[in-house]
């Protein structure tokens, strides 16, 4: 709920400005009555002064705002001759409430100025020619003059008129402000997400500046792996907190599954990431540059992993040290095996880019090219499979690794994980914060 | 189906791939740095290549490499992978008498 305000001059000048909450459907209910003796002119008790002063005949002044009334009068568009229909039911009243309105029509020019999202200019025009109206009909009639009934009765409806087109007016601006309104938070949002990854993309330095910023899927993928890497760096220091306190195996436990679970998340992230934009992740460029440096088919080298762990997780049993020594070597085969398959297709893109060059005619250039390119299309597409599976060995290791290893040692074994990545994070920073001739 | 079976029932490691297809490549490698020598059949170069591809599919198979083990059908690349990494494809090739460690 936003809320209006208002600026007013009461009848002896002062400027009285009142805050409003917005219209609600549910708060008022004499949309629905037809306008009885009590309720045509509401106003919040932030109006006291006018109250006081101008609407004696008024009963039943409650704190719904009239700026309510108003606003449903401006979305309803129907509400006019309801207002209408109130005001000519309380013929004794009419004197009182023109000398409010009239008050009204006077601090119009403070009401009009910036605060545009209120209601009740046009509104408060069409209320007043309709007073206008009542009274100019009255007057009339007691003449008796049917000319002059005829021109106010024209000049009354040109009236009605200009308030209508006046109020439509306004409610296209507003709508068009609140648009304008809802981008700004969306651009703000986006810039805020680019801030974040300015981090990394600064970090290339001069080289790639373009990487990121034109596609939004990758664009995208910088900002959710970066919260993904948030949750892991507070999870990890969960993890860590009740490692230092000697929790329990059972609490432990907890901690270590939601922490492996959460891994799985960054797998699943990253591979609709590769179904969208294969070359952002094999790139690595929502890495930082040592990370990036030392990267494998997009992402890191599970078998260097496990190396890491080597000495770190003592006391391990027979069965242990086979396990993690098989995982890791296994590990090694599969990742020489997608790696070779990476150079079979690297060769064969080459040979079909190569070939084209060496045609002889000239008229068999164009679809010979065109042949070429369509055949490196398919070439290039078989790198999602590679990324995909490259993913899928480093989430199986993970899994293999926590299964051979008990609670404890797999808490200890995520820690280190942890901090040799932090620490080449940390290393790409000093990197580049280091001075230079 | 019935060619498929034949030929995937003649040889204790058989893996249907195309030549176009890179991934079939690194499963190749997998199974030669395990000491195993499978039987490879190109479906781009068979004469009935499209029919075995069909029934392929029909065996849940979506693309190649597709990886049968003593006649039985065990998956494809991704399949190939985890096994390895737990140790059950080397398992499996010994029952095979594909390789004898």
């Amino acid at each position: 709920m936003g809320s209006s305000s208002i600026n007013l001059v009461s009848k002896d000048g002062k400027r009285i400005s009142a805050v409003m909450p917005s219209f609600t459907p549910t708060s008022n209910p004499m949309i629905a009555d037809g306008g009885n003796e009590s309720q045509p002119c509401r106003l919040s008790s932030d109006f006291g002064i006018l109250e006081e002063e101008s609407l004696n005949g008024y009963t039943n002044i409650r704190t719904n705002p009239i700026s309510s009334q108003l606003t449903a009068y401006n979305q309803g568009g129907g509400g006019s001759d309801f207002q209408f229909a109130s005001l000519t039911k309380l013929p004794n009243n009419i004197g009182s409430s023109s000398t409010f309105l009239g008050t009204y029509e006077n601090g119009r020019d403070s009401v009009s100025s910036p605060r545009t999202d209120i209601s009740s200019d046009a509104d408060t025009d069409e209320r007043i020619q309709q007073l206008d109206m009542v009274q100019s009909a009255s007057s009339d009639r007691s003449k008796g003059d049917k000319v002059s009934d005829q021109k106010s009765l024209r000049r009354l409806a040109q009236n009605r008129e200009a308030a209508r087109k006046s109020r439509l007016r306004k409610k296209a601006y507003v709508q068009q402000l609140e648009s304008s309104r809802l981008k700004l938070t969306q651009l703000e949002q986006e810039l805020q997400k680019a801030r974040q990854q300015g981090i990394f993309i600064s970090s290339s330095g001069s080289d790639q500046s373009h990487v990121t910023s034109g596609n939004g899927g990758a664009l995208a993928f910088d900002a959710e792996y970066t919260r993904w890497l948030e949750e892991q760096n507070r999870q990890i220091n969960e993890l860590r907190a009740a490692i230092n306190s000697h929790a329990s195996d059972n609490e432990l436990c907890t901690i270590v599954d939601s922490v492996i679970t959460h891994f799985e998340d960054v797998f699943r992230l990253k591979s609709s990431a590769v179904k969208s934009d294969v070359f952002h992740i094999l790139s690595g460029m929502w890495k930082t540059p040592a990370e990036r440096c030392f990267m494998w088919i997009g992402g890191f080298r599970p078998s260097e992993l496990l190396k890491l762990l080597a000495g770190q997780l003592e006391p391990l049993t027979e069965q242990q040290l086979m396990g993690i020594y098989n995982l890791q070597q296994s590990s090694q085969q599969a990742e020489e095996a997608l790696s070779q398959g990476m150079e079979a297709l690297q060769q064969s893109l080459s040979e079909t880019l190569a070939n084209g060059s060496q045609s002889s005619g000239s008229n068999g250039n164009v679809a010979n090219y065109m042949g070429q390119m369509a055949m490196a299309m398919g070439k290039l597409g078989t790198l999602e499979g590679f990324a995909l599976q490259a993913d899928n060995l480093r989430q199986h290791t993970l899994q293999h690794m926590h299964r051979i290893l008990t609670t404890r040692q797999s808490a200890r074994a995520l820690l280190t994980i942890n901090d040799y990545f932090s620490r080449l994070r940390a290393l790409s920073s000093l990197w580049l914060a280091r001075p230079r001739e | 189906m019935d060619k498929v079976s034949d030929l995937a029932s003649r040889q204790a490691a058989v893996i249907f791939t195309k030549s176009s297809c890179y991934m079939c490549h690194s499963i190749k490698v997998i199974f030669y740095e395990l000491g195993a020598s499978p039987a490879i059949h190109e479906l781009d170069q068979e004469i009935s290549g499209k029919e075995m591809e069909g029934a392929l599919r029909g065996l849940g198979c979506k693309s190649v490499p597709a990886v049968f083990i003593g006649g039985k059908f065990i998956g494809s690349s991704k399949d190939v992978i985890s096994h390895h990494l737990d140790g059950s494809l080397r398992q499996m090739l010994i029952e095979a008498r594909a390789i004898w460690l």
